[in-house]
């Protein structure tokens, strides 16, 4: 993408030494850092303080004194707490979560299985709602108080009011059990579960590679409910985020100069006032894409789908805490990541929000 | 004034007169001009009015549930199953006989109670970090605003299922949960607030006087960061209110006989095909609630807080 902002910091001239760059470049660092601390500090406490009793929790209330005793050494809970919790960092840094009592497996490799229908679902998800929410909020702008942006206002609204799980129980009724146009829950037909062999995880792109066209298509079907559901929280906070960014634009004075200058609506909108929204838009991008991995939980339990939401649901309800928490973790640490990531870029982008 | 004849509207135009005069007797009467005021910029309104209409509503509802339900919503006449809505069970029967109208009525309560629980856990912790850390500022600003933006970056959702989880369900445990992830954003606007006004003449004047710093931040910081607190509340609100019901459809929030509208739409979910108005009428009582307070929370803000108006 052509980020051109009306300053690029390569034109500047530094005057200071190290360039003030770095220094953003080092606290984006920091804050990346403190706030894995911070998630890891919590998951740790609900993991490993919080539970009445942990190793009841693994050995069963049946086992024998010496049992209970040899896990709870194993757990390391004989340790002081602090002594605990960098082992338990440690053990996270190397992607060590311990087995999951349900799948007999390391959490880890479950989470690798699980994740990429996750990554799909939220992927499509929030391209629907930059394609479909950014025109919908430039038109909002552009046409401020007219029936265009009232209706942008409602869907915004609903958008943030709707339950995700009753909307998308509501889109299953509708499509499915009364049009009977569109696949019920699930990633795929039973019947092509195993045509494709999972290289990336993502049906869409294994199926295109293998040229399985009709697992390609029946995989887009089912895509299709599920995604607009969660795209719908995106397309509404986009849309407005667009809209209010895009107002503060088209009042300043360059937009009058340039309509002055005879230019065309189009070529103003999206030549000059467009172009000045992009970097912040791509933070709101960032933002929607961390919270629909997150919001991912409630869609994937609606329409079965084996996302790493319903891994975290399932294991929550047959008490397999190291399951739990090493969800928690790993779409922690996404959602962290994307989320202080776009902060920074925000910052190294655009000059003037530093 | 002359003196008119008595009529409901000399009274009003009595009352509007003491209530728009230009000097103010007392604290109070300058109080009341004030709420006055900025009643007439909310009630001309139509959208904060809307939200308004709907937050009264659920508060009626509420209050009145014992008068316009025939039980306490967990009576089960078997019998009478997954009947369609009708003149004597205005919405239908759920899957125990359950009449869903008085299930949603007596719901409105427990919406009511982890909304008002939430807001009295979350107000006092965030004010209390915002203004501290603004008004002392220094290491103590740093640590504390270092440990909101670590929530503040926070998945919500996920955190809240896992404090459920290690917690065991329950509504209660539920409400906690949901306040221990949702305070930061107060903490934040709470310290802005207080550094725009830390400096101002009449914290100076306090302190002048001997004023100490709990006084400081109690009588003359607190009252003024609360309008824009309380703007960020009701907005919030809709969140905390559709996380609470994601808990309860997750079977983590409030249990079974409970008439939790989330717990309902999860125990209704099994007749949707065939049933469909038992799971989905719950979530149209959500939807409307949140609506609500999300169009209040507009509202509040044109009138209480214009400057952060997002155009």
């Amino acid at each position: 993408m052509d980020l051109k902002a009306p300053m690029g910091s390569e034109g500047m001239i530094n005057k200071s030494f190290p360039p003030p760059i770095v220094g953003q470049f080092f606290r984006l660092i920091t804050s990346l850092i403190l706030t894995f601390i911070g998630l890891t500090a919590i998951t740790f406490i609900i993991g490993r303080v919080m539970p009445a009793d942990p190793v009841l929790a693994i050995v069963g209330d049946r086992a024998s004194r010496e049992v209970y005793d040899a896990m709870y050494i194993q757990l390391g809970l004989d340790k002081p707490l602090i002594q605990q919790y960098l082992i338990y960092i440690s053990n996270v840094v190397q992607g060590d979560f311990g087995k999951s009592i349900m799948t007999a497996r390391d959490v880890l490799d479950d989470l690798i299985r699980f994740f990429p229908a996750t990554l799909e679902l939220a992927t499509i998800a929030t391209l629907m709602g930059v394609l479909i929410g950014i025109p919908m909020g430039v038109g909002a702008a552009v046409y401020q108080g007219q029936w265009f942006d009232h209706l942008v206002r409602v869907i915004g609204l609903f958008g943030y009011s709707v339950p995700i799980f009753w909307l998308g129980m509501v889109a299953l009724l509708i499509f499915y059990g009364w049009l009977d146009v569109l696949p019920g829950p699930g990633r795929i037909e039973v019947f092509y579960d195993g045509l494709v062999d999972p290289v990336t995880g993502v049906i869409l792109i294994d199926s295109a590679m293998q040229e399985e066209w009709e697992v390609f298509w029946n995989a887009v079907d089912h895509l299709i409910l599920p995604s607009s559901i969660l795209a719908t929280y995106a397309l509404a906070y986009i849309a407005r985020m667009t809209r209010s960014f895009m107002l503060d634009q088209l009042n300043q004075e360059y937009v009058l100069t340039a309509r002055v200058k005879g230019l065309g609506e189009s070529s103003v909108i999206w030549g000059h006032a467009f172009r000045n929204v992009l970097v912040q838009l791509i933070t709101i991008i960032g933002l929607t894409y961390a919270s629909l991995l997150e919001g991912s939980v409630l869609t994937e339990t609606i329409f079965s789908w084996p996302g790493i939401g319903q891994y975290i649901t399932t294991s929550l309800f047959n008490a397999d805490m190291n399951a739990v928490i090493g969800g928690t973790v790993v779409v922690g640490i996404c959602f962290v990541g994307i989320n202080v990531l776009s902060d920074g870029l925000y910052k190294l982008a655009d000059p003037r929000a530093r | 004034m002359l003196m008119r004849p008595f009529s409901p509207r000399n009274i009003l135009s009595k009352y509007q007169y003491w209530l728009t005069i230009e000097t103010p007797q007392s604290v109070w009467h300058a109080r009341f001009q004030r709420v006055y005021i900025a009643w007439l910029g909310f009630s001309s309104n139509p959208i904060a009015m809307t939200g308004l209409y709907i937050i009264v509503s659920l508060l009626l509802l509420a209050m009145c549930a014992p008068l316009i339900t025939s039980g306490d919503g967990t009576a089960q006449e078997l019998h009478n199953r997954l009947l369609p809505p009708s003149v004597n069970h205005w919405l239908g029967t759920d899957e125990l006989g359950r009449d869903i109208f008085d299930r949603i009525v007596w719901g409105s309560q427990i919406t009511l109670y982890i909304v008002i629980l939430v807001a009295i856990i979350v107000l006092p912790i965030g004010l209390l970090i915002g203004t501290v850390a603004g008004y002392v500022g220094g290491w103590v600003d740093i640590v504390l605003m270092r440990l909101t933006d670590i929530f503040l970056a926070f998945p919500r959702l996920i955190l809240a299922l896992a404090f459920v989880a290690a917690l065991g369900p329950g509504l209660d445990n539920a409400v906690l949960a949901i306040a221990l992830t949702a305070w930061s954003p107060f903490a934040r606007i709470a310290r802005a607030e207080t550094l725009t006004i830390r400096n101002s003449e009449h914290i100076l004047a306090a302190r002048v006087q001997g004023a100490s710093t709990t006084r400081i931040l109690l009588h003359h910081i607190t009252p003024l960061c609360l309008s824009s607190v309380i703007v960020r509340l009701t907005l919030d609100m809709a969140g905390i209110i559709l996380t609470a019901a994601a808990l309860g459809f997750l079977g983590l929030g409030a249990q079974p006989p409970m008439p939790e509208w989330g717990a309902m739409i999860s125990s209704g979910r099994q007749y949707l095909l065939d049933q469909w108005w038992v799971p989905t009428i719950p979530g149209i009582a959500i939807l409307i609630v949140s609506m609500g307070f999300n169009l209040l929370g507009d509202g509040l803000r044109d009138v209480l807080d214009p400057r952060s108006g997002e155009g």
